[in-house]
């Protein structure tokens, strides 16, 4: 989905605020937001795709005046409702106040691809990106999507989270480091001693 | 966890317990009902957590750093197999189980982001910071480089070229930076301790 979770070259930010000598966790219901979030893991009630799709959901902004571990807590429990093992009445009366969710799945799996054993492509391929708007999960990043590069690693077989986060199908294909150079992204106002790598799954790609 | 919470206050004179933020009192709600249901055993959050907490964290990935500095052989394997070379180490597990590590040189600068949601190498570098996770690095990183890292202290000239490297897929990354000039007659464990966590992402230099 091109959801606001897609943040690459995006403006309008601002600086970014190091704190010194973080914690590892900033309070206690940290924690046990991230070990609710191994838990949903451990007991396969989903997979690191779905829950990433999960966050994805967010309404975009409660996504983006939240906290990192706010967003682990909402994608835990809307996938924790989504499979009946607690409900959103329980959540609300057990919290006193509102327990936002993310919104529902809109798209079911992508078509899967016959998965070759053999990558398509090969280090020094040059390949441009899909065109591509899936309401699903991606790991496509919208910035480098029609746009050219070049591959400079050949990672092997992954599961493609855009059919892994929606169905249990079998759906390994290759995976590559794309190198595309900065002007190819941004234009000419980019530099030029500048290059992107982009770790995308053979399904995005295409011969240019 | 609710026994350890006050710790997080001992410097509230007036022992008022602190309000509770909507976030948090949402956090223990779902916290009580899935140890209600059974879906969550006691003693599994301290569990999961003490290993990111105690054990994991950067002095995993700079005794990588300090290994590849003294011994070329082994950096030629890290530079080769980034996951093999780590696990020599005895570093591994969850978010290391496929690395890449990526050499900077006098002419080339790397730096890791994930602009899609936090991917970060945790075998080697622990769980990221806050700033990694943010949008104005994830947005920007990708987009005005030079600029980003001279605003976080790091002013490359304009003849070094940046390497941007998005974990997007399954790879996790860890920059190896260039040995500090000067650090000629030191051993091994005080080269460790001369590599910052930022240098390993890339942010900074050691």
């Amino acid at each position: 989905m091109d959801g606001v979770h897609d943040l690459g070259g995006m403006d309008g930010f601002g600086p970014v605020e190091v704190e010194a000598n973080e914690p590892v966790f900033h309070a206690a219901w940290e924690r046990v937001v991230f070990a609710i979030a191994a838990a949903v893991s451990v007991r396969r009630v989903s997979n690191i795709d779905a829950f990433r799709h999960a966050i994805e959901r967010m309404d975009p902004a409660h996504y983006l005046g939240s906290s990192y571990y706010e967003h682990w807590l909402t994608g835990a429990a809307t996938l924790l409702v989504e499979h009946g093992v607690v409900t959103r009445d329980e959540l609300e009366a057990k919290s006193g106040g509102a327990f936002p969710l993310s919104r529902p799945v809109r798209s079911t799996a992508a078509p899967a691809r016959p998965s070759s054993a053999e990558p398509r492509f090969a280090v020094g391929s040059a390949v441009r990106v899909r065109s591509m708007h899936p309401l699903g999960h991606t790991r496509c990043p919208r910035y480098v999507r029609g746009k050219r590069g070049v591959v400079v690693r050949v990672d092997g077989l992954f599961p493609l989270p855009d059919v892994a986060a929606h169905s249990d199908q079998p759906c390994s294909e290759a995976s590559y480091s794309v190198r595309f150079a900065a002007r190819e992204l941004w234009g000419d106002q980019a530099g030029g001693a500048e290059a992107v790598h982009v770790d995308l799954w053979e399904s995005y790609l295409e011969t240019p | 966890m609710s026994d350890h919470h006050d710790d997080d206050h001992h410097d509230d004179d007036h022992h008022r317990p602190e309000p509770v933020s909507p976030v948090e009192a949402r956090a223990r709600a779902l916290e009580a009902l899935l140890e209600d249901k059974g879906f969550l055993q006691p003693g599994f959050v301290d569990a999961v957590v003490s290993t990111y907490e105690n054990d994991i964290g950067p002095m995993n990935g700079a005794r990588v750093v300090a290994r590849a500095w003294v011994d070329p052989a082994y950096r030629t394997r890290l530079l080769a197999d980034g996951t093999a070379a780590i696990a020599e180490l005895g570093f591994g597990g969850p978010e290391g189980r496929h690395l890449v590590v990526v050499e900077n040189t006098p002419g080339v600068h790397n730096v890791v982001v994930c602009t899609l949601c936090s991917c970060y190498p945790w075998a080697v570098l622990g769980l990221p910071p806050t700033w990694y996770k943010s949008p104005p690095y994830r947005a920007r990183m990708v987009r005005e480089p030079r600029l980003l890292l001279r605003e976080m202290g790091l002013d490359l000239p304009e003849s070094v070229e940046i390497r941007v490297w998005d974990s997007s897929a399954e790879i996790r990354y860890m920059v190896l930076p260039e040995r500090p000039a000067g650090s000629g007659g030191q051993s091994e464990d005080e080269l460790a301790r001369l590599v910052s966590r930022d240098a390993m992402i890339g942010t900074a230099r050691p």
